[in-house]
């Protein structure tokens, strides 16, 4: 079942008296009990977007349009009282990096509550009584001592677990996670996404899930959206994309993800860089500039999205001609 | 934490001694003794040389230190030479007058200024936050003395709305309700003075707090919950923006004690200002070493004050 549809979403910003979009004419649905990934490098708009459909853009800054199908409602078109009653009740966000993220002067317990009292008609114990349930959900071993206490007596991986209870106390039919585990090591990284796994099984909440690391995608991830210069380039089921990736970027991509049986001494990596918001093409391919040694008859003049098996899509022609620069080299 | 404010009280007495073996060599360097000004055609020299040796002025200065400093930790700071009296209780008077005037001045401030930093922080780029900022910096840039003369012209002496000078009419009866009434009428226009030219230094902080707060990740955080943003500003970013006001408050209370030199001066009020200026162009030694030694046993208590306060509402500082 469908739960979230977006559809054509542009989010501008503000420069100069101009907006630009840094989300560029996005669509694509969630269904319940899935896990979406979005990934791409930094820049290319999937933190804009998550912002946007949780309704937290500045409004003088940003303009956001299109649609963004939450069941029967609009949410572009909701008030921001609305609003206030869709964020942290069926839309939950969970940040990078948990230690901003929470208030360095409220204590943990308070924290989470907060979001009890705006969405429950629990009573004062019966939310100090939830919050404590919630903290044990989370593998959190002295829930009452670390309701007591502030964010900074706790470790990261401990902030981000107090996070995500934040994030499914009121049961959310959406959780957004944010790169949410950027900010921590290796094994705390390991922790926190088994965790949200376990509480997705239970809540069957559907999750989307923005980041840049390609291990956390094929581990987590039902189906992965590519996204490059504020557009979805590629998008398809995880077992398909890691089988077989079509686009250029996505090839790049994970061509230039460090192998470890590899003797190459560099590191593969993607020439130039994402062109910044006010100098972006606005028409044709917009990777077209980073594979300069693709014919340029290659590519679309007005890119669509081609499914080239059920649920791969691929934005642009030019996959099809695409060979990677060594061995248009050699080839030469 | 008791443990940590022994510590720095100890920790308190080398800077003192530091600072009373300075300001008895600055005083004994400064020209002139109290008996300059006394001096007639009439005088005569032997006389005063007298005088000198029976006040111990002629002895090496380690000793004159010495025996300062053994009849300070005493509570006696000597005899004030213009005013012929102790200098512990002529400081003491001085500093209770100079306590309520501040005390009254302060809270008038802060009634003034954390709405207005509030305001301006909270509606940020409107027209009443670019009125608060004009305001501000008006305050600031007017020197202290010009509002003063201002205000006394204009309130004292055009509309007599306010006394002019000292801090209590000679007929009211002390210990009555008019009394304390008529010595607060005499606080009054120098407290709003004093009130009004210290308001910009709280403004500007609450109001750039503020700011800054409402694009901390945690307000974002705040709003991902649901929390409406009324809501936000009470519970999230007025309280945060609070924290650099409170690391002040430790100086501020004791700066109670420390007067307006300029108010003082000019609104002719009985307060430690007045009175150090006055001791300084007397040569009044005994009274300027006691008031430096005070203001600098002062300072150093508002400073651990300050971190004491602020181990209180951040609970990221703990003073160990």
């Amino acid at each position: 079942m469908d739960i979230l549809d977006i559809q054509n979403l542009h989010v501008g910003f503000r420069i100069n008296d101009t907006f630009y979009d840094a989300v560029d004419g996005v669509s694509f649905t969630l269904k319940n009990n899935e896990i979406l990934a979005i990934v791409g490098e930094s820049g290319c708009g999937k933190s804009t977007l998550a912002t946007a459909i949780i309704g937290l853009h500045h409004e003088q800054n940003a303009r956001v349009t299109g649609k963004i199908l939450f069941g029967e409602r609009n949410l572009l078109e909701c008030s921001e009282e609305e609003m206030n009653h869709i964020r942290g009740a069926e839309i939950a966000m969970i940040f990078q990096d948990p230690l901003s993220a929470l208030n360095p002067l409220m204590r943990i317990g308070d924290q989470i509550e907060e979001a009890l009292t705006y969405h429950t008609d629990y009573s004062r114990d019966e939310r100090e009584e939830k919050v404590l349930q919630l903290l044990k959900q989370v593998g959190i071993s002295k829930p009452e001592q670390v309701a007591r206490q502030f964010p900074h007596q706790l470790s990261g991986g401990m902030r981000q677990r107090v996070m995500i209870a934040i994030a499914i106390s009121c049961k959310p039919k959406i959780i957004i996670a944010d790169e949410p585990t950027t900010a921590l090591d290796v094994t705390i990284q390991a922790q926190i996404l088994d965790l949200l796994k376990e509480l997705q099984n239970e809540t069957e909440a559907g999750i989307i899930l923005i980041t840049h690391d390609l291990g956390v995608v094929a581990e987590m991830a039902d189906r992965v959206m590519v996204m490059y210069a504020g557009e979805i380039i590629e998008e398809a089921p995880v077992q398909k994309l890691f089988a077989s990736p079509k686009h250029p970027y996505t090839r790049l991509l994970f061509n230039s993800m460090p192998q470890l049986h590899s003797t190459n001494e560099r590191l593969n990596a993607i020439e130039g860089i994402v062109p910044s918001l006010t100098h972006l093409p606005r028409t044709g391919c917009r990777f077209a500039s980073r594979i300069p040694w693709i014919p340029k008859d290659a590519h679309e003049e007005q890119p669509i999205f081609h499914e080239i098996s059920k649920g791969h899509f691929v934005k642009c022609t030019c996959w099809k001609y695409f060979n990677f620069q060594h061995e248009s080299s050699i080839n030469r | 934490m008791w443990k940590t404010i022994v510590r720095r009280l100890i920790l308190m007495v080398p800077q003192l001694i530091a600072l009373s073996i300075i300001v008895f060599v600055m005083a004994k360097m400064m020209p002139g003794d109290p008996f300059t000004g006394m001096i007639t055609p009439d005088t005569d020299p032997a006389r005063i040389e007298e005088l000198k040796e029976e006040l111990g002025l002629n002895d090496p200065l380690p000793i004159q230190y010495v025996r300062w400093v053994k009849n300070a930790l005493q509570g006696d700071f000597g005899k004030s030479y213009t005013f012929q009296r102790d200098v512990t209780s002529l400081i003491g008077e001085r500093a209770l007058n100079t306590f309520w005037l501040s005390f009254v001045s302060v809270i008038l401030l802060y009634l003034l200024a954390i709405p207005l930093g509030i305001l301006a922080g909270r509606y940020q780029q409107s027209r009443l936050d670019k009125f608060i900022v004009f305001y501000s910096f008006i305050t600031y840039a007017i020197p202290t003395f010009v509002l003063s003369l201002l205000f006394l012209y204009i309130f004292g002496y055009k509309l007599q709305w306010f006394p002019t000078g000292g801090s209590v009419d000679i007929e009211v009866e002390p210990g009555t309700i008019q009394y304390i009434w008529n010595r607060f009428y005499h606080i009054l226009l120098p407290a709003i003075t004093y009130a009004i030219l210290g308001t910009t230094g709280v403004i500007q902080y609450l109001r750039s707090e503020i700011i800054d707060a409402k694009t901390m990740d945690y307000v974002r955080t705040a709003r991902s919950k649901g929390v409406p943003m009324r809501k936000i500003y009470t519970k999230h970013i007025f309280r945060n923006s609070f924290i650099p006001i409170a690391a002040f408050l430790g100086f501020t209370i004791t700066g109670l004690l420390g007067g307006s030199i300029f108010i003082e001066t000019i609104f002719g009020y009985p307060g430690m200002g007045q009175l150090f200026v006055s001791s300084i162009a007397s040569r009044d030694y005994s009274v300027i070493c006691a008031l430096v030694m005070l203001y600098g046993f002062l300072t150093l208590l508002g400073s651990l004050l300050s971190d004491i306060i602020l181990s209180i509402v951040d609970p990221r500082i703990r003073i160990e």
